[in-house]
């Protein structure tokens, strides 16, 4: 039609077909070409690489968490196993959902609201491949109900494995610590894999974190065949763990638990100590948590629960807790008394006080003492009797004693923070405070006030050594072969006067007749009340819990062949008549545990049950009371600063002590004729 | 093979690509037994039975008259426009687009069929254009029109892919219908320069995300670039003889996504190397070479502008999947023939097939029967 065009025939358009055919056949035969080279560059020349791809596909590296070691008490009952449990973890990093994820595992594992709550604050804190353990000891069929989920819930794990598993709970809680997963602090220092492996625990405290290594062991592996979904097709190498060293302690079992119940609801520490060995069989502190429950992190209930609580169960009072020993120092007064050559018959007139200076120290016994000998002085802990004779022999030798038996004294055990406390002189106090010793000074040391400040740990060792005469050191690993302990030098008749004394305490016409043991066996021991506040504040035996007296109780046994030393410190007790109960049956527990426990179990009634029914009831009240709404739990490192320090009761006088710091008024001040040991329900304190 | 024991009829028939082409597909069939865990439910045993049900209907097709292919040619296109129609209205919706019809026996996808129908349509259109119409632009309204509405169409369900392939099924045949190369040219520039903004303004996000994934595979690891690096390392860790049949760690552990349709070609190359890939992509070539054959020594215009376009819309399958799984082009779901696992495609191939065996009949018998 157009005149240029005319000449296209079906001639000319065969030809351009032909040429243009062999064009798209080229192109075809290029493109064949170039996917036999590309095909041909993967996988001959980048074969390797991809080969390598492939395999770190499908192969997938898991450690297995090692068992920790067990820690077994002396006759080999294990105080922390490992259990077989079914535990589910969260991996922060892997989850593609992460808000579905909790609340689909919520559903499943019916987590509770409290719950729900403590894993988001845990994920919202998450770092990485932290993994974080939402379920432990889960039941088999709550634990396959979410297996046959897994697929849905990326970043989810769940697996069988070892749980540190702590069979009396509570009791054991200072004593070992607890265990948890690895922070991200610990990791960067570390840098191990086994740190984010979902399921292993790191030592956090006590015990457990101080033998961290010990107890870990080594780690196996499991290389595993993988979908991509991470589903496991099959095992290819397994490689066992091996399990961490196991550790015996000298503690023993069931008097550690004993201990620890018989504190009951007070807040207060139990230590026993063997007089031949120097092994400490017992190191009770009450309140305490329970480390199974620490194990998965601490949760906003749990927290809320430790840190009101005004007992602070974080704190291991038997390291911890710094207390003005009060009259159980006497005995120790006693002894240096004699060794400046003091007539263990020299005696004073008391008559419910002493003028010292221009100030009037009074006895605990307003109505005094009358004539009091040395021994009187003990088992009556008259005061007049210690001011008078303080005085004359000086402080030097009674702080002299008192380091030699082990007050202010810091021991070498395989724990975390030890407060060793003050033994004042006059040397401590210049450089202190700057300020000369005065002679009230002496006085108020001399009934352990003032700046004397101990722990349970050295008062149950001074008991020992005063029973022993030896220089006794408290062992906690065990050890078959005796310790040789060197002799501490004091002359036998000096020591035998004052276990008379002791005895008489108890046995005699003392201030503890009622801790006198029920079985045949006679206990030697010495009442301690100390005062907290001044007496314008609070009498110390009523009013407010935090201003009332500390009871003390050093005791040791049998009186005349010692064995077994202890000492028991209830804090804000009221009084000594608040410790020496439980030091009596726990010296019971060690003769004749039926009769014992028959005690506890008559107690435990009352108090709602052993620690950890009264934890759970505890619980149960706080999440009803407060529920989500309680605090978020503070940081590790803020959990553990809790229980380092002692409160500022507990510390020495910030400001030099001025006054005379009158004697706290013994309780069983009746009891200046033996009682027969009263049913100890009756005792039970409110 | 000698005639006399073999019916005429039957040995007339291209074998030389026929049994290459069963040996294609049985080798698909193995590779879904694979994929499939080493069962043939539920793939391989329907790919087979799919193949020889859809050979029979290309020995159907392939005793179809010229008159007949002419005669049926705009009511077969018209019908297909009007299911594409439909599916855009009222398809199912599967992986975020509508492009299936259900039959009841199978899953129908008017867009497949759409490649081979418009091929068709516009072998018939230029075969009634008078040779001298083909340099006047006027004439080719019709022709851009014809190539515009289901292309269109099917970009719209949105299915990129498809759409691209119909398109391109077109060109060729309009290229080959000796249209001015200079066009070709032009549209070519301006082809490159319009595509930076089509690519911004007129696809859909996720089709985006897939350009720029190709064109960056290691950005996105887990996301779209997930596919391709997962099928190059199954491609990569074959080797030359390949990890051994029913061994392939990348399609039997799921991470390769895909592995018994697009990506069949990736599970393959896995268990079989270097050597298996060979074999396929030579299959291919040698049927390509059959069908241009055909086109060239076709009796007419139409049957030779059929054979050339049914042919290349069998290539476009085959190098868009191939160049896809190994990292060449966009991830677009395009199987490959005969491998991938689909009744759909694999009916559109078929039909191809079946054609150019039409037009290679025809042209067997000359200009004995009346073209």
């Amino acid at each position: 039609m157009l005149r240029d065009q005319s000449h296209v025939s079906s001639g000319t358009l065969r030809n351009s077909f032909e040429r243009r055919s062999f064009l798209i056949g080229g192109l075809q035969a290029g493109v064949g070409v170039l996917l036999a080279a590309r095909l041909g560059w993967i996988a001959l020349v980048q074969n390797e690489k991809y080969e390598t791809a492939s395999e770190s596909n499908r192969v997938n590296l898991t450690l297995i968490p090692p068992r920790r070691g067990v820690i077994l008490d002396r006759n080999n009952a294990p105080l922390a196993s490992n259990r077989m449990e079914y535990r589910i973890d969260i991996i922060p990093e892997r989850l593609v959902d992460p808000e579905a994820t909790v609340s689909q595992l919520g559903r499943l594992l019916s987590l509770t609201d409290i719950e729900l709550r403590d894993l988001t604050d845990k994920l919202e804190k998450a770092h990485g491949f932290q993994p974080l353990g939402v379920a432990e000891g889960l039941p088999a069929e709550l634990y396959d109900k979410v297996l046959v989920r897994l697929p849905e819930m990326p970043g989810v794990v769940a697996q069988q494995g070892y749980t540190r598993w702590y069979p009396t709970g509570p009791s054991v809680g200072h004593l070992l610590g607890y265990v948890g997963p690895a922070s991200a602090e610990d990791y960067k220092k570390e840098k191990n894999p086994l740190l984010v492996t979902p399921g292993f625990k790191i030592g956090k405290d006590g015990f457990e974190k101080f033998f961290e290594t010990r107890l870990r062991g080594t780690p196996g592996a499991r290389r595993v065949e993988v979908t991509a979904t991470g589903k496991v097709v099959r095992d290819l190498e397994m490689r066992d763990d091996v399990p961490g060293k196991p550790m015996k302690l000298t503690i023993n079992g069931p008097l550690q638990d004993y201990a620890s119940r018989r504190l009951g609801v007070e807040s207060g520490a139990v230590v026993v100590m063997d007089c031949e060995s120097g092994d400490l069989l017992a190191m009770a502190s009450m309140p305490s948590y329970d480390p199974n429950s620490f194990s998965d992190g601490i949760g906003r209930i749990e927290w809320k629960m430790l840190s009101d609580d005004d007992h602070v169960p974080l704190r291991n009072k038997v390291l911890r807790g710094l207390y003005p020993p009060g009259s159980t120092v006497k005995p120790m007064v006693a002894l240096a008394f004699l060794e400046a050559g003091l007539d263990p018959e020299a005696s004073v007139g008391c008559s419910g006080g002493l003028r010292v200076g221009n100030r009037v120290f009074h006895c605990w016994n307003r109505r005094g003492h009358g004539s009091v000998n040395m021994s009187k002085a003990i088992y009556q802990s008259c005061d007049v009797y210690f001011y008078h004779f303080a005085q004359q022999i000086g402080m030097d030798k009674i702080s002299e004693m008192a380091r030699k038996l082990g007050l202010g004294q810091q021991f070498n055990l395989p724990v975390v923070g030890q407060h060793f406390g003050t033994v004042p002189d006059p040397a401590w106090k210049l450089k202190k405070y700057d300020k000369p010793w005065a002679v009230y000074d002496t006085v108020n040391a001399t009934i352990g006030q003032g700046y004397f400040l101990v722990n349970p740990l050295q008062q149950a060792v001074m008991a020992a050594r005063i029973a022993s005469g030896k220089a006794l050191n408290p062992r906690l690993l065990f050890d078959p072969r005796a310790q040789n302990a060197p002799s501490l030098g004091i002359p036998q008749d000096h020591l035998d006067l004052v276990h008379q004394a002791m005895s008489d305490v108890v046995n005699g016409p003392g201030t503890a007749g009622r801790a006198r043991l029920p079985v045949d066996v006679l206990m030697a021991g010495k009442t301690g009340t100390a005062q907290v506040v001044g007496l314008n504040i609070s009498s110390g035996k009523t009013g407010p819990w935090k201003y009332r007296d500390h009871g003390h109780f050093v005791a040791f046994a049998p009186f005349d062949k010692p064995k077994y030393a202890c000492a028991v410190v209830v804090e804000h007790g009221g009084g000594s008549a608040a410790a020496y109960p439980i030091a009596r049956d726990v010296m019971t527990f060690l003769y004749d545990p039926a009769k014992a426990l028959e005690v506890l179990h008559g107690m435990e009634n009352g108090w709602g049950g052993t620690p950890q029914q009264r934890m759970a009831t505890r619980y149960q009240a706080v999440a009803q009371q407060y529920g989500v709404s309680a605090p978020k739990p503070a940081d590790e490192k803020e959990i553990l600063k809790r229980g380092e320090s002692p409160d500022e009761t507990e510390q020495a006088p910030r400001t030099p002590v001025t006054e005379a710091a009158p004697p706290a008024p013994e309780p069983d001040s009746d009891a200046a004729t033996p009682a027969p040991a009263a049913p100890a329900s009756q005792e039970a304190p409110q | 093979m000698s005639r006399r024991i073999v019916p005429e009829a039957i040995a007339r028939e291209p074998w030389g690509v026929l049994l290459p082409l069963f040996a294609l597909n049985t080798f698909g069939s193995l590779v879904l037994y694979s994929a499939a865990g080493g069962h043939l439910q539920p793939w391989a045993l329907v790919h087979t039975i799919h193949f020889l049900v859809f050979l029979a209907m290309a020995f159907v097709i392939s005793r179809l008259p010229r008159d007949f292919f002419k005669s049926i040619t705009y009511p077969i296109y018209a019908t297909l426009v009007l299911l594409l129609v439909v599916v855009d209205l009222f398809g199912a919706v599967r992986g975020g687009s509508q492009r299936w019809i259900n039959l009841g026996f199978m899953q129908l996808q008017p867009s497949e069929l759409m490649k081979p129908g418009i091929v068709l349509a516009l072998a018939y259109f230029f075969d009634s254009l008078p040779p001298a119409m083909t340099k006047n632009w006027r004439a080719l309204l019709p022709a851009a029109g014809l190539i515009a509405v289901p292309t269109l169409l099917v970009m719209a369900q949105p299915d990129l892919g498809t759409g691209l392939s119909i398109a391109a099924g077109a060109g060729v045949v309009v290229f080959l219908a000796g249209l001015p190369m200079r066009w070709f040219v032009g549209a070519g520039i301006a082809g490159a320069a319009l595509a930076p903004l089509a690519f911004f303004t007129l696809l859909h996000d996720y089709q985006r995300k897939r350009v720029l994934t190709f064109l960056n595979p290691e950005e996105d690891l887990l996301g779209t670039g997930y596919h391709i690096t997962q099928s190059k390392i199954a491609i990569g860790s074959g080797g030359f003889w390949g990890k051994g049949f029913g061994s392939g760690s990348q399609s039997h552990l799921e991470y390769l996504p895909e592995a018994h349709t697009d990506f069949a070609f990736s599970t393959m190359v896995e268990e079989w190397g270097v050597v298996g890939g060979l074999f396929v992509i030579a299959v291919f070539l040698w049927v390509f070479r059959w069908g241009l054959n055909v086109a060239r020594n076709a009796p007419d215009r139409f049957s030779s502008l059929l054979a050339a376009g049914m042919t290349f819309t069998v290539f476009f399958y085959m190098a868009v999947n191939m160049l896809m799984v190994m990292g060449l082009a966009p991830v677009v779901g395009i199987p490959l023939p005969w491998i991938s696992h689909g009744g759909s495609a694999l009916m559109t191939n078929m039909a191809c097939i079946g054609t150019i065996m039409a037009v290679e009949r025809w042209s067997r018998r000359g200009g004995s029967l009346s073209g």
